[in-house]
């Protein structure tokens, strides 16, 4: 017997994949631009997380006996690997690339049972993890390439895959750098004098992970996404208001010990995050309301991080305490029906004089 | 005018590109119609003809029973060729009892009284004809528009809305309508508002209609009615939304419109009321449009109700392709249809016959949680919530979410990436709810009934208890006086 076709019998032309695929363009600019500063160590351990990825979830579906095409073909993992590479330090060696993407894609992900049921964002989760079992190599960055020091190609495959290493390319990340001096005693002003220069913060053009520094081309991605209906604006927005205000705050009340906003907001994976990490839909909330209490506490929660934790950066870690969130957030804050109130009550007879 | 917010919403291509230069065309007479007793929202009509009878155009037919109910009308002049179950316009493809008709080809009419001025008439007397023609709600709704009229005079209905919002893509029919048949329309418009009383009167039309906004702009300058444009958007047709686009007043949910003083009428429905009063003519055709990528060529037709789709879709030249689903109505609420040989009914407003393309792919993947259904929802509900209630087998928690306030219609599954059947399962678990809802008022009457039984048991036995007491008394009254008379006679 035939089966009913319901309706509607007309759909918009979206499809998971190309949703995914969308968001990858938007990440293109950053990244090809994080391979041109760091050079072709970073390329490296792009291409190592991203075929890891797909392996590693190709592996698991064998595994649940499910088939693999359909799932690897929405592009999802393919996402969350591009995600986790680009925050990862440049010229890591491979095999931290090779285990954040197998623990983004087969415990952070597939565990939970797959695609839309992961509680926590599984780039993050992998990044967090990293960045606890290997403290050294997840916090070595390089300061940006000049042509003189730029390794070769087969040099290049050495940094990533042996370990070799190129003379006086070591550096800090900004946040890092800061945060050291901060325990030596030494005070802001200081600490950031000759490290620190908004125009080239704006560039990314400094040391850090090789997609996250890149605040004006993630920023573009971002806003792309948003004129494409990928993202709403809320989520990332209040991100960065929950950021900007403490800051603001902070450092105006006592500038010698607290860094200003324009620092907070182009340091670290803060656009990175705002953009492209804390509107993963999977785990963040339903409701534009929702959307913007999260963002809210994410960035609420990364400047505190930042600036009284142990860690120098705290986007990943503040994204994870909100993915933990998120239920409880859709569990209270839901939209109103057409011709009832909050609680769920028929209005009364009386106009209701307020749209939506 | 100022417009209201409004929550939601899809913006589907419209496609009516197809059909809407076509003007309105008569469809020519097909030999046969099939007319369904049961057309409206209520009691179907009882069959008033016999196989064999020759019936004029606009005869009745079959009788409204009951309160909500509305007659059907011979759509022309023929023989009764059969009464009987025929395949109805409903994707379960069961039958409903149908009066078929062989068409003489003379079409003649029976004779109608017009009213040279219709306004000279009372409220009641132009409720009274709309009733008689057997108008029904044309936007799709079919609920018969006498007891709207006369529910909306009881409850002080102040604002009387026109709904032009045809915000169903391929659908032009409502459109050309307005292009072309302004003037009529605006007189429903003040007939309808005449006989219930109201004081202000909107008609609400979507800014993508610019020809049908001006030419009713024109037909409604220096009266009453206020032609308001209203945004392109689905579903901008619903009342609801059109009520909160033009009034800022949402209906309560457990109310209806007339519960604020507001009765919304669609603008094919005024053409017909119209019709009705000053013609005295009954609703036997209406306009629809022919239209989807697989037809040859789209049209806007005026059709007797009762012709066969496959009437429709061979004179308007057949398939340009095999089309990959035949719809009743417009994509986003149509049904679909298994057989092009159903009949025409009065709440058709379209038929369509799509390419595999048109539809998208249905393949459903799992929820990304993305919130596009959220934002799509018009009601405000949370589709991928109500569907992960539905599919763990818990109606209970969904309908404590608002399943039962779900209009089905289909914004949240058009725009799902995963391509879930969200409306699919919202029909599902509410027809479910439907079937438990019978089960418990049947269990209820059942319940009834044995109690009724046992009061007639005790109640019999009450009365043969009784009666053999009185039995017994008269007998030992009898006994008595013998006794007595016995000693009399001693
Ligand atoms: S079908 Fe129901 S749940 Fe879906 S958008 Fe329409 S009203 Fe909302
Ligand atoms: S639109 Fe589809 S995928 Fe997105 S949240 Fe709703 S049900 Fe899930």
């Amino acid at each position: 017997m035939k089966t009913i076709a319901h309706s509607p019998h007309a759909h918009a032309p979206v499809t998971v994949s190309r949703v995914m695929l969308t968001v990858m363009l938007a990440l293109l600019p950053a990244t090809l631009y994080g391979f041109w500063i760091y050079g072709w160590p970073a390329f490296n351990i792009w291409v190592v997380t991203l075929l890891a990825a797909v392996i590693g979830e190709a592996f698991v579906l064998r595994l649940q006996q499910r088939p693999v095409r359909p799932v690897l073909s929405d592009c999802s993992g393919l996402l969350c690997a591009w995600l986790l590479a680009i925050s990862l330090p440049p010229w890591t060696p491979w095999w931290i690339a090779l285990l954040g993407s197998w623990f983004a894609v087969i415990i952070a992900k597939h565990v939970y049972g797959g695609l839309g049921q992961n509680p926590f964002n599984p780039a993050m989760a992998a990044r967090v993890m990293l960045l606890i079992s290997f403290p050294v190599e997840m916090t070595t960055w390089i300061a940006p390439l000049d042509s003189a020091h730029a390794p070769g190609w087969l040099q290049g495959l050495a940094v990533t895959f042996t370990g070799a290493q190129v003379d006086g390319m070591a550096s800090a990340s900004l946040l890092g750098h800061v945060k050291t001096e901060f325990t030596r005693g030494i005070e802001l002003q200081q600490a950031l004098a000759g490290y620190y220069a908004p125009l080239q913060a704006l560039w990314g053009n400094r040391a850090g992970s090789m997609g996250e520094t890149a605040a004006l081309l993630l920023l573009a991605g971002g806003l792309f996404l948003i004129a494409r209906r990928i993202i709403t604006w809320h989520a990332p927005v209040a991100m960065l208001v929950g950021v900007f205000v403490p800051s603001l705050l902070f450092s105006s009340i006592n500038p010698v010990h607290y860094a200003g906003p324009l620092y907070h907001l182009l340091s670290g994976g803060l656009i990175l995050g705002a953009f492209f990490i804390i509107t993963d839909p999977v785990t963040s909330p339903n409701t534009a309301t929702g959307q913007l209490i999260y963002g809210l506490c994410c960035g609420l929660l990364t400047w505190i991080i930042r600036t009284w934790g142990g860690y120098p950066e705290g986007v990943a870690f503040a994204v994870m305490l909100m993915n933990a969130a998120t239920p409880f957030i859709d569990h209270y804050v839901k939209p109103r029906i057409y011709g009832r109130n909050r609680k769920g009550d028929s209005v009364s007879l009386e106009p209701v004089k307020k749209g939506a | 005018m100022n417009l209201f917010k409004l929550r939601g919403g899809v913006h589907p291509q419209g496609r009516k590109e197809l059909a809407e230069k076509h003007a309105i065309r008569q469809l020519p007479m097909p030999e046969r119609l099939f007319v369904p007793l049961q057309q409206h929202v209520g009691a179907p009509a009882q069959p008033l003809v016999r196989v064999g009878d020759q019936v004029l155009k606009g005869q009745l037919i079959g009788a409204g029973q009951g309160f909500i109910s509305a007659p059907v009308h011979a759509p022309t002049s023929g023989r009764i060729a059969a009464i009987g179950d025929f395949s109805a316009a409903h994707p379960s493809g069961l039958s409903s009892p149908t009066v078929t008709i062989e068409a003489d080809g003379l079409d003649n009419w029976l004779p109608t009284r017009s009213v040279d001025d219709p306004f000279a008439l009372s409220p009641e007397e132009i409720a009274n004809a709309v009733g008689a023609a057997g108008i029904v709600g044309l936007g799709g709704a079919t609920f018969p528009s006498a007891v709207k009229l006369s529910l909306s005079r009881k409850n002080n209905v102040h604002t009387l809305i026109i709904n032009g919002g045809e915000c169903e893509p391929y659908i032009t029919c409502d459109d050309r309508l307005m292009q072309e048949r302004a003037a009529e329309i605006i007189e429903g418009v003040r007939l309808i508002r005449y006989a219930v009383g109201a004081t202000r009167v909107m008609v609400g039309i979507e800014d993508n209609k610019p020809v049908a906004l001006r030419e009713m702009q024109a037909a409604a300058a220096g009266t009453e009615v206020k032609i308001v444009a209203v945004p392109a958007m689905y579903p901008m047709g619903w009342d609801k939304q059109m009520i909160r686009a033009l009034t800022g007043c949402e209906v309560p949910a457990d109310g209806r419109t007339a519960d604020i003083g507001m009765l919304v009428h669609n603008v094919a429905t005024a053409f017909a009321v119209r019709d009705a009063v000053r013609f005295g003519r009954p609703l036997v055709s209406r306009v629809l449009t022919v239209s989807g990528g697989a037809i040859a060529t789209p049209a806007n037709l005026q059709v007797p109700i009762g012709a066969l789709v496959e009437d429709l879709f061979s004179f308007c030249g057949g398939f340009s392709q095999k089309p990959a689903r035949m719809v009743l109505g417009g994509p986003m609420m149509g049904v679909e249809l298994f057989t092009a040989a159903v009949p025409v009914v009065k709440g058709t407003s379209g038929v369509l016959a799509l390419t595999q393309q048109e539809i998208g792919s249905t393949q459903a993947a799992p929820c990304i949680r993305c919130s596009n259904c959220v934002r799509a929802c018009p009601v405000g509900l949370l589709p991928l919530e109500l569907a992960a209630h539905i599919r763990s087998g818990d109606s209970g928690a969904a309908v404590s979410r608002g399943l039962k306030d779900c209009i089905a219609c289909g914004c949240c599954s058009f725009v799902c990436p995963s391509h879930i059947p969200l409306v699919h399962y919202f029909n599902f678990a509410k027809g479910e709810l439907m079937e438990q809802e019978r089960g418990k008022l049947k269990q209820s009457a059942t319940k009834i009934l044995a109690e009724e039984r046992l009061a007639r048991i005790e109640r019999i036995e009450r009365e043969r208890l009784e009666a053999a007491a009185k039995r017994k008394a008269a007998r030992e009254a009898k006994k008595r006086a013998e006794q007595m008379s016995k000693m009399e006679v001693a």
